[in-house]
């Protein structure tokens, strides 16, 4: 019987090609511009860590005093730490693991000749932050919680800078000259070369940056960085005097900090620790808010305090979808149209003991069909429209593309529109008195 | 016209009409949208911005030596004067639109607390010759002289040791509603005071996030060189800026070999930084054209569904003595009335979508014209499309009536 309504279907739709194709082509746009907008949203959104993201937790303190207002154009000083904060939470190590970072954008003065320096962007970064992320080491290791303290100039490279700087040669226990623009560099010996690691998003990176597009190439030990003075990036936000050098301040911050905390009853305990912390620095006069404000947030949670996906986008996703309801809507009055149309056939079978079921089984597959040819358009459309966003300027541009979970979402979602749209066409349909459409045959 | 009998009509054809209705509303909900959003995005590209933009040349200059900067930028600013075709150069710490934004709170008191009052405004310095070199607009007041500048100081805070600033009308407008600025004291934080010596028309800020109202809350101090100022501006005629980028960042490589440089003019960085708000607007665009040909296909389709039924009823009409007008009249009233309910419907889709959007996102009210130009662009595509089933229905022969069927 299904194969004899596909046939039923199949001549039907052959027999109006222009209402058909207009069927078709609405449903494809409706469908290609959703799925082109929900597959950026998907890979924006996407966890960028998956299997370690459940226990990557970030630190949440409020060091700003009671009069401060955050303005709106600009970034928040308390998502990030100041350093004597950093430093104190370091120092505690009451996580499985925790590492304080910043990123950076240093000059390289290679050794092999022909090639001129270049700037080179990376992290300054304390030695559990290797385990903590499970970042791949293809040679060598990571330095450890000592040479932080001794402020050891080692560094750990990602494989593609390696090769450009050492060719095939083992760059372990090479020098890398590396220093900030303009002033003498300095030497640093490589202990560890990572396979290319860039999460989409790089989660870790203050709202400066660009996450989806942003990789970091060497690492080295944060006290080094602070010892010799090396130029960082991302926002420094201040809200206060304080005397001496702006990176120690405890009114100045710029520091990211990540934690691993494995159990609920861990994540509980932290984030005691850290009102705790923050009762202790209003007793001591630094803090000014309720200690109740310090937080823990989880990585996912913290990607959503963070808003990485731009008002544009969402707009855009709302827009899409705005435009399926018109699109369904419309498959419903060309549908509503075109079955009315075919009462004398309908009554004619429903004499012949069709029952109504039968009639709303056959007119719902003929929607269907609609469907399935508005989605194999609908994914058409969907890679031209992605293809454009590739196009684009921006940061998560280069991402966009779908992967086979989204291929399958399209055409469930084409099915499934026009089966809906067909739904009412098709009742109406098997509503259809037989008695009085014979008569007028 | 006599719209009693459309009504007996409809009330016969509730589904088909209420489909009507709603495609009509959906459409003119998600189009007023769509419309004012692509205002608001055109505005935002045409802003204005009272700097020589198109004879501007920004030359960046990444890594200079922070203990030899107080020489080796004037070395590099006279290197670039000297080029055929510059009128005068100057180094900035950032550029109108540029990726580096350097902000600030500022008051009008040295004990106003961080708050509403105090809004966040971009804090660009330059060196002497700054203000020719942009093309600055004095519209009260002076620009700074040789003193304010040898004497400004770049402290580590990042904030000059001047006593002296220039403020835009926008921050005027801001900080001393009554206009009269002039002499008055700017404050950030409570260590830093300047006095505005003169105000200038609207400069736009690196990054113009935060709302129409910030995109010109600009200040502008004087400062001699120090590390940090790291574009250099160069003015010329807007046919030499090629060429001036070319030379200029050559120039610059060979002076000192340790730097990154990088040269635009002006257009291309407002270009870039505009680009995808002109994507946006490609995109709005053609969802609308598309979507308003979707909704006149529908309209077309139900519309002939209904002649197709009523053929016999068009019969009768023409045959006791309805001419094709009356017919043709017919139908086009019956449109009107189905789109004046879907557009009365659809604005007040429209403006609950815009209610939700001016809570999430920054937008701003829908402004009340939308909705007799809407009203009036909807009635219009429902007449074209309603034109050829109606024309339809006017030639059914009259002689169809009495047939059986």
């Amino acid at each position: 019987m299904f194969g004899y309504y596909i046939d039923l279907a199949l001549r039907s739709l052959k027999r109006t090609p222009v209402l058909t194709g207009l069927m078709v082509l609405a449903i494809g746009l409706g469908i290609g511009a959703s799925m082109t907008m929900l597959t950026v949203l998907h890979v924006m959104t996407q966890d960028p860590l998956p299997g370690r993201s459940a226990h990557l937790y970030v630190p949440h303190l409020d060091p700003l005093p009671l009069t401060y207002q955050q303005p709106e154009t600009a970034p928040k000083p308390n998502d990030s730490l100041t350093w004597p904060d950093a430093m104190a939470l370091l120092r505690a190590r009451r996580a499985e693991k925790q590492a304080a970072m910043a990123g950076g954008t240093l000059l390289v003065t290679p050794q092999r000749a022909g090639l001129q320096p270049f700037d080179i962007s990376g992290r300054y970064i304390t030695s559990d932050f290797f385990a903590m992320f499970g970042v791949p080491f293809v040679a060598g290791s990571s330095w450890t919680a000592a040479d932080d303290l001794a402020h050891a100039h080692m560094v750990v490279l990602a494989e593609s800078l390696a090769r450009k700087l050492f060719g095939n040669a083992n760059p372990i226990g090479q020098t890398v000259a590396l220093g900030n623009n303009g002033s003498a560099p300095q030497e640093f010996r490589v202990i560890g070369v990572i396979r290319d690691w860039a999460p989409k998003p790089l989660f870790y990176e203050d709202s400066a940056g660009k996450p989806y597009t942003d990789a970091d190439k060497f690492f080295l030990p944060l006290p080094t960085a602070i010892d010799l003075k090396l130029s960082f990036n991302g926002n420094q936000m201040g809200w206060g005097h304080s005397d001496g050098s702006w990176r120690t301040s405890p009114v100045v911050s710029w520091l990211q900090f990540w934690v691993q905390l494995d159990t609920p009853a861990q994540v509980a305990a932290y984030r005691q620790f850290l009102i705790d912390y923050s009762a202790e620095q209003k007793t001591l006069g630094r803090f000014q808010r309720p200690a109740t404000n310090a937080r823990v947030y989880s990585l996912m949670g913290w990607l959503q305090h963070e808003n990485l996906v731009p008002d544009d986008v969402k707009l855009q996703m709302w827009l899409a979808l705005g435009f399926l309801g018109v699109a369904m809507l419309n498959i419903v009055a060309l549908l509503l149209a075109k079955f009315l149309r075919r009462s004398g056939e309908i009554s004619v079978r429903r004499a012949m003991g069709a029952r109504k079921r039968d009639i709303f089984v056959q007119f719902g597959i003929e929607s269907a069909l609609v469907g399935v040819g508005g989605g194999l358009l609908g994914l058409g459309i969907a890679q031209i429209g992605l293809w454009s966003i590739r196009q684009r300027p921006d940061d998560y541009a280069h991402l966009a593309s779908m992967d086979p979970s989204m291929l399958f979402v399209t055409v469930v979602l084409a099915i499934v529109a026009s089966a809906l749209a067909g739904l009412l066409p098709a009742w109406r349909a098997c509503r259809v008195p037989p008695a009085l459409q014979l008569k007028t045959l | 016209m006599d719209i009693q009998p459309i009504f007996a009509a409809l009330r016969k054809h509730r589904i088909p009409a209420a489909l009507i209705v709603l495609e009509i509303a959906l459409a003119c909900a998600v189009l007023c949208n769509a419309v004012f959003m692509i205002g608001q995005r055109i505005g935002e590209i045409r802003s204005p911005n009272a700097i020589d933009e198109q004879g501007i040349v920004d030359i960046n200059v990444q890594g200079i030596n922070p203990d030899t900067a107080n020489a080796d930028i004037p070395r590099d600013l006279a290197t670039l004067r000297e080029m055929p075709g510059v009128s005068a150069v100057a180094a900035l710490n950032m550029m109108p639109l540029g990726n580096n934004s350097w902000n600030m709170n500022a008051a009008t008191s040295p004990d106003q607390l961080q708050s509403k009052d105090t809004p966040n405004v971009a804090e660009y310095l330059f060196t002497r010759g700054g203000p020719d070199a942009l093309g600055l607009h004095l519209l009260q007041g002076r620009f700074f002289n040789d003193d304010e500048y040898a004497d400004s100081k770049l402290g580590s805070n990042y904030l000059p040791d001047a006593h002296a600033a220039l403020v835009t009308q926008s921050l005027v407008r801001r900080l001393w509603p009554d206009g009269n600025a002039l002499g008055k004291s700017l404050w950030i934080g409570k260590n830093n005071r300047y006095t505005v010596v003169g105000i200038v028309a609207d400069v736009l800020r690196p990054d113009t996030n935060g709302g129409e109202n910030a995109h010109f809350l600009s200040a502008f101090f004087p400062v001699s060189p120090a590390a940090g100022m790291q574009d250099y501006v160069v003015r010329s005629a807007s046919q030499d800026r090629e060429r001036i980028v070319r030379d200029g960042v050559q120039k610059l490589e060979t002076l000192s070999p340790s730097v990154v440089v990088e040269g635009h003019s002006f257009t291309e960085i407002r270009d870039k930084y505009y680009a995808n708000a002109r994507s946006m607007v490609w995109m709005l665009v053609l969802v609308c054209v598309v979507m308003l040909a979707v909704t006149a296909f529908g309209i077309v389709g139900l519309t002939s569904f209904w002649v197709g039924q009523r053929r016999r009823q068009i019969g009768i009409r023409r045959a006791v003595g309805a001419t094709r007008a009356h017919i043709l009249r017919y139908f086009q009233t019956e449109n009107f009335l189905l789109s004046s309910a879907g557009v009365a419907v659809g604005m007040i889709l429209a403006f609950g979508i815009n209610l939700y959007l001016m809570q999430h996102y920054q937008t701003t009210r829908l402004p009340w014209y939308y909705l007799p130009v809407s009203a009036i662009a909807l009635w219009l595509l429902g007449q074209l499309a309603v034109l050829g089933p109606a024309l339809r229905a006017a030639n059914v022969p009259p002689v169809v009536a009495t047939r059986d069927g």
